[in-house]
């Protein structure tokens, strides 16, 4: 049965699978999850090596070895390229641009094997058999992957804008209904049929995948990612059911279970369920009850906001998106440091969707050095928020509107929030009075305790920072 | 009803694989911390690479010129995602690495 070359290659996809899990476990607490990552990486590495020197098919050892390794050394080199050179602004869509080239590479190898499927299993059984099905799978999965995760990515980056068009949701079924049906049709040829009927099965995929994240809007791409993430592991592990290979197998399902947690995880941190999320997405329709009501905002002055701040016992600082669009990380931590230096307890709190992507906030601040105990989740942050003398919120609207909870008829309603209103003043850096992503009114900031200051974040903290050290 | 028992009875073992494997990936993750969940998004972006090993073996077999060329392509794209997304996971967990030596 088994000979050296098989026993070799199942011990190390053993030991792969055993650096997945490992790792995965590993990268879900902080001190260790760099560690996880070369764990999980050294795996890989592994199944990668043995399986190009192991590797039998009915005997067959791994052929165009050289032709492998020049796509490897290619591979390496764009992916190790991009991946250095991607401001830590744009990490969201890399890891999209990433997912969506792993699920172009599952549909790849899907419409590779389908004419190889082995003509006895079909003279036995017709088309109807597991490995019709894991190829075919492989392939619908893996294009819709693909396709959405470069929307996803367009989206991201700015080069493709929200749709509105609300008949997509109709295409939407009848595009998934096409797919299942064209599924059942080929499997119940009872001959290999033509690729052509592939071919249109490819691109009816990638259509759908097209039309699945186009009306999802930008604000909900971080649970489109992380779900066509989940995706794609189930691509790769169509792959490893159709090679009847473990390491793909594992690593395909691991990331598609836990994939599937984190997408929960993500919608659960805005209190919206996953079918609300992908059917729903945020209208302009409900605009909010009081339209037409006259709203007064406040400015504050650089120097008013300077003398508040340094006679503050306590601050919390609530970024969003705005401070990375205005890469005023480094500017935050400054004005941190000078106010701790005036005995000011500064800290930052931190809203779980804050940012294009859960953790996004995280990311940023750790790049500018903020420690990250001074980082506090939502919940946390709350319950100090009453005795706080001010919030700054920069660039932040949607996770702090309190139209979340006071208003029934709100689109974001029920999401939790960092309650800003709670503290005993507020100041808000805001290039303008400019709607938030979930495209609503924020009373926040006309709210009798909160104050303005217009301008970029960065530019505005520089100022405040050059106010401070002034007085 | 006897086909799909048979079925179940011939992929007996990867379906053991796949049942664990979900009931372990939500395991694994269930406790993590919400500002690691882009790292955590990146490295198991990076996991799901693996299937570079089915493209490695379909280009390893491969003979005609079109299945060549789609080959080469789908490994490209399979290294892309495997080397791609574990060094932007090394990229975003470095900055949560520097200041705990500074602590």
């Amino acid at each position: 049965m088994g000979t050296i070359n098989d026993s070799i290659l199942q011990i190390s996809y053993i030991i792969a699978s055993i650096c997945y899990i490992v790792g995965l476990k590993k990268l879900s607490h902080p001190l260790t999850a760099k560690n996880g990552n070369y764990i999980a990486a050294l795996g890989m590495g592994l199944a990668i090596l043995t399986t190009i020197l192991f590797h039998r098919t009915d005997g067959h050892a791994i052929g165009n070895i050289p032709l492998i390794l020049l796509a490897l050394a290619i591979g390496s080199f764009l992916g190790t390229l991009a991946a250095k050179k991607v401001k830590m602004t744009a990490m969201p869509q890399m890891v999209s641009l990433f997912n969506g080239m792993g699920g172009a590479c599952a549909a790849l190898i899907s419409i590779m094997e389908f004419p190889r499927i082995n003509p006895d299993i079909i003279a036995e059984s017709g088309m109807m058999n597991g490995l019709t099905l894991s190829i075919l799978l492989g392939l619908v999965i893996g294009s819709v992957s693909f396709a959405g995760s470069m929307i996803a990515f367009g989206k991201l980056d700015g080069r493709i804008n929200d749709s509105k068009i609300s008949y997509l949701k109709i295409i939407n079924i009848i595009g998934i209904a096409a797919i299942i049906a064209m599924i059942v049709f080929i499997m119940f040829q009872e001959e290999m049929p033509s690729m052509t009927i592939v071919y249109i099965l490819t691109v009816l995929s990638l259509l759908y995948g097209i039309s699945f994240v186009m009306p999802i809007g930008g604000a909900d791409m971080p649970v489109v990612i992380s779900l066509l993430n989940s995706f794609t592991g189930v691509a790769a592990a169509c792959g490893g059911f159709l090679y009847n290979n473990q390491a793909m197998l594992t690593g395909g399902i691991l990331v598609g279970s836990a994939g599937t947690i984190l997408t929960i995880l993500m919608c659960k941190a805005m209190n919206r369920s996953l079918m609300n999320v992908i059917i729903g997405g945020f209208g302009g329709s409900a605009a909010g009850s009081d339209e037409g009501v006259e709203k007064h905002i406040k400015e504050i002055t650089l120097s008013d906001a300077a003398v508040l701040l340094t006679y503050s016992q306590k601050v919390y600082i609530i970024p969003g998106y705005g401070l990375a669009v205005a890469q005023a990380q480094h500017a935050c931590h400054d004005l941190e440091i000078l106010l701790e230096d005036k005995g000011v307890d500064v800290k930052y709190a931190i809203h779980p969707v804050a940012g294009r992507m859960p953790g996004h906030m995280n990311v940023l601040l750790a790049e500018a050095d903020v420690p990250y105990t001074k980082l506090k989740e939502m919940e946390e942050a709350n319950a100090e928020m009453a005795n706080t003398d001010v919030v700054i919120v920069i660039g932040a609207n949607d996770v702090v509107n309190p139209a979340a909870e006071e208003d029934p008829s709100s689109p974001i309603y029920g999401m939790p929030i960092i309650k800003a209103l709670d503290a005993k003043n507020i100041i808000v850096i805001k290039r303008s009075m400019a709607k938030g992503y979930a495209a609503i009114d924020n009373n926040l900031f006309y709210h009798p305790k909160n104050r303005m200051l217009f301008g970029d974040a960065k530019n505005v903290l520089q100022k405040l920072i050059a106010e401070i050290k002034a007085m | 009803m006897e086909e799909t028992l048979n079925f179940i009875y011939q992929y007996r073992e990867a379906i053991f694989i796949i049942i664990l494997s979900i009931f372990l990936g939500i395991e694994v993750i269930s406790h993590v911390p919400a500002m690691l969940h882009t790292p955590l998004m990146s490295g198991a972006n990076a996991i799901h690479g693996v299937v570079i090993i089915g493209s490695i073996i379909v280009l390893g077999h491969a003979h005609d010129i079109l299945s060549l060329s789609l080959g080469f392509l789908a490994v490209i794209l399979g290294t892309l995602n495997v080397v791609g997304g574990f060094v932007v996971t090394d990229r975003m967990l470095e900055m949560f690495n520097k200041k705990n030596k500074k602590k």
